[in-house]
């Protein structure tokens, strides 16, 4: 079972607060979206809402065309993994995962089938009479999964359920996730902080911030096109180097020169912009270190940052204003070395006053 | 730890710059200051009578003196008084009568108050208030509400033109009018744990529940009440122990009338050590009660203990 959601025009209100302000989204059917924004931002009680544990104040809600917002969250034909997991303390695996198919009356046998399909699946058949209480981090996760999984719903919901786990167990399980995905062919709405997740495992990311949808795209088209500047600085470890910028207009594409005198060529058409300042942005790993003079400045280095396949080289302007550039693995430049910084003009980025972004190659 | 704790003393203050780590947790004859003061209560107000009373018991004693050793001649005496056993069995009743009523009512009033409106928050200080209150005032008032002709109730079933059932007077209401005064002053206790007790369920399980489509009851039986278990069987073993000492309500209420039908164990030792001043007697009664509310806190704590292992 799969289905596609749609929300139009929804609002939130807390009190005096607005903590969604209205916000209208499509997603398909068997498409995994991932809400990511920062705290606060107001991805969870969107997950909520459609979960039915928030109600709406103004808007709908429809899965399958269907308006689902009045009805009860047991009605709405979803299920979701909780960060805490909310598995009942007191139940067994196996009533954990019964506990939802009961209620509704579901025959006895094919209660038992699904909870052995989804504990095959999920490579617990060995848990199912434990408690909630003798079972590791990891396993209660599982566990919280094969409670959705044999629900057989219309739609996933996830509300960050992988922040509990262990550096190694997140990774492990982002993967299953994905697994599971491809294997289900239901949609997923995902909520998280981790920008990471959200590349690994979404076809499809909704980048919120201040109760506003910033950006929704593809994992790359958000990360190569970020429609604001929030979305670059958000999106991307290490943060996107902003370097506040005047535009040279009188060539074909636009040329940002900073305060100390710096210039870097864009490939950003002249036409598309205005007169005002800029905010000039580059990722790092299109910030290369070569020899002093032969880049567009030249920095004095602060800090290394060795990765292994490559080392993040913090440098320092003559005005101050650190930028990171990205070296080899084996880089042998060190604290303190004057460096230059070749910018790539084709990968670069400009931000208006208001946040907007213009890329190279826009027509 | 081990090899810390063998480290000759006498080194200590020779090692000069490198000092043996303090084991913090080594035991050390000042920490019993700390608990000196309670032990001395303890032992003067609590052992010290515990033991004198089953002393007592085995003794002939009046107010004069502590007189013969008697065996257990004050035990078979009392177990010959039909007096007694009719204490014993009227503790009995009104313990059934009382503690079931106060589990249950305690988690019904806990329940409809365990939200956050204003409305709530002033019910439940009202329901808690009447436990402030002493048992003599909380008496008088139930005599007010009981008492034949001119009381609340006789007030009220006039209107109807009917008559009031005299709960005081009445040999098989007179417990029941107790019973009733005592759960409306006791009440405030058992919903204050069962309050406390829900609000320590996290409420994302309740919402795992609606999402699993379980209706009210279903979420009462299947989430609520197995969270809450273990206060359930605190109430019941504090109200056990509670009353099981009742004394107060049917001294001032029926002074265990009609013809010792509401005279409780406390107030049979009442009436024989300190009234006929039979103080070995009085206290092999006193030893019966010991070793009935122990047994019935052991076998309610024994019996949901066995349950929660096999669930």
């Amino acid at each position: 079972m799969t289905a596609d959601i749609e929300i139009r025009n929804v609002s939130k209100h807390f009190g005096a607060m607005t903590v969604l302000d209205d916000l209208s989204l499509s997603i398909k059917a068997r498409e995994f979206i991932v809400f990511l924004g920062p705290s606060g931002c107001g991805k969870s009680t969107l997950l909520r809402m459609i979960a039915g544990l928030e109600t709406v104040d103004t808007g709908e809600i429809a899965i399958n065309n269907e308006r689902i917002d009045h009805l009860p969250p047991g009605k709405r034909g979803i299920a979701m993994v909780f960060q805490s997991y909310a598995l009942y303390p007191h139940m067994s695996v196996r009533d954990n995962m019964a506990f939802g198919l009961e209620n509704i009356g579901m025959p006895r046998d094919v209660i038992d089938a699904r909870i052995k399909e989804s504990a095959r699946i999920l490579e617990m058949e060995h848990l199912l009479e434990r408690k909630p209480g003798q079972l590791s981090g990891g396993q209660r996760q599982r566990v919280a999964i094969g409670r959705a999984i044999v629900k057989e719903p219309k739609a996933f919901l996830f509300d960050e359920p992988l922040s509990n786990l262990d550096a190694a167990l997140r990774t492990r399980t982002r993967i299953e996730l994905a697994q599971l995905h491809q294997r289900l062919q239901s949609t997923m709405i995902f909520v998280t902080h981790d920008q990471v997740e959200a590349m690994t495992l979404a076809d499809r990311i909704v980048v919120m911030n201040n109760r506003k949808i910033e950006q929704i795209g593809s994992p790359m088209e958000i990360y190569d096109r970020p429609a604001t500047k929030f979305v670059a600085g958000f999106v991307g470890a290490p943060a996107m180097n902003f370097v506040e910028a005047t535009l040279d207009r009188s060539s074909r594409n636009a040329t940002a020169r900073f305060a100390d005198g710096v210039s870097v060529q864009t490939e950003i058409a002249s036409g598309q912009t205005s007169d005002g300042k800029y905010t000039f942005g580059i990722r790092s790993e299109d910030v290369g270190i070569v020899p002093v003079g032969q880049g567009n400045a030249d920095g004095v280095v602060d800090v290394l940052e060795r990765l292994g396949e490559r080392t993040l080289v913090y440098a320092r302007l003559g005005d101050g204003q650190q930028i990171v550039g990205s070296d080899a693995g084996n880089s042998r430049v060190a604290v303190g070395d004057k460096v230059g910084l070749a910018f790539d003009g084709r990968k670069s980025h400009l931000f208006g006053e208001t946040g907007r972004a213009w890329h190279a190659g826009e027509v | 730890m081990d090899d810390r704790r063998a480290t000759p003393r006498t080194a200590l203050p020779a090692a000069g710059a490198r000092t043996a780590s303090v084991d913090i947790y080594a035991p050390q004859w000042r920490n019993f200051i700390f608990v000196a003061p309670f032990l001395f209560f303890f032992t003067t107000l609590l052992l010290v009578p515990l033991f004198w009373g089953m002393w007592l018991s085995f003794h002939k004693a009046d107010t004069f003196s502590s007189g013969n050793f008697v065996g257990f001649g004050n035990y078979i005496r009392l177990f010959h008084d039909k007096v007694f056993l009719q204490s014993v069995w009227n503790t009995f009743y009104f313990v059934l009568l009382t503690v079931p009523t106060l589990a249950l009512i305690g988690l019904f009033l806990a329940l409809c108050l365990n939200r956050r409106t204003r409305t709530a928050a002033v019910l439940r200080t009202l329901f808690f208030s009447s436990s402030v209150l002493s048992v003599t005032i909380v008496t008088l008032i139930w005599r007010i509400v009981f008492i034949p002709n001119v009381g609340l109730l006789s007030t009220i079933y006039g209107w109807f033109g009917a008559t009031a059932p005299a709960f005081i007077s009445d040999p098989s209401l007179a417990m029941i009018g107790i019973a009733i005064a005592t759960v409306w002053w006791c009440i405030g206790l058992p919903m204050m744990l069962f309050l406390s007790a829900l609000q320590q369920i996290p409420q994302d399980i309740y919402e795992a529940a609606a999402l699993d489509n379980a209706n009210r009851w279903q979420t009462l039986r299947s989430i609520t009440l197995p969270s809450i278990k273990r206060t359930f069987v605190l109430v019941v073993i504090v109200q056990i122990v509670l009353q099981f000492q009742l004394f107060g309500q049917a001294w001032l209420m029926t002074r265990g009338g009609p013809n010792n039908l509401t005279k409780p164990i406390v107030l049979y030792i009442y009436d024989t050590a300190f009234r006929r001043w039979d103080l070995g007697m009085g206290a092999a009664a006193s030893e019966v009660l010991f070793v009935l509310i122990l047994m019935a806190a052991m076998a309610q704590y024994l019996v949901t203990r066995n349950k929660a292992g096999q669930a």
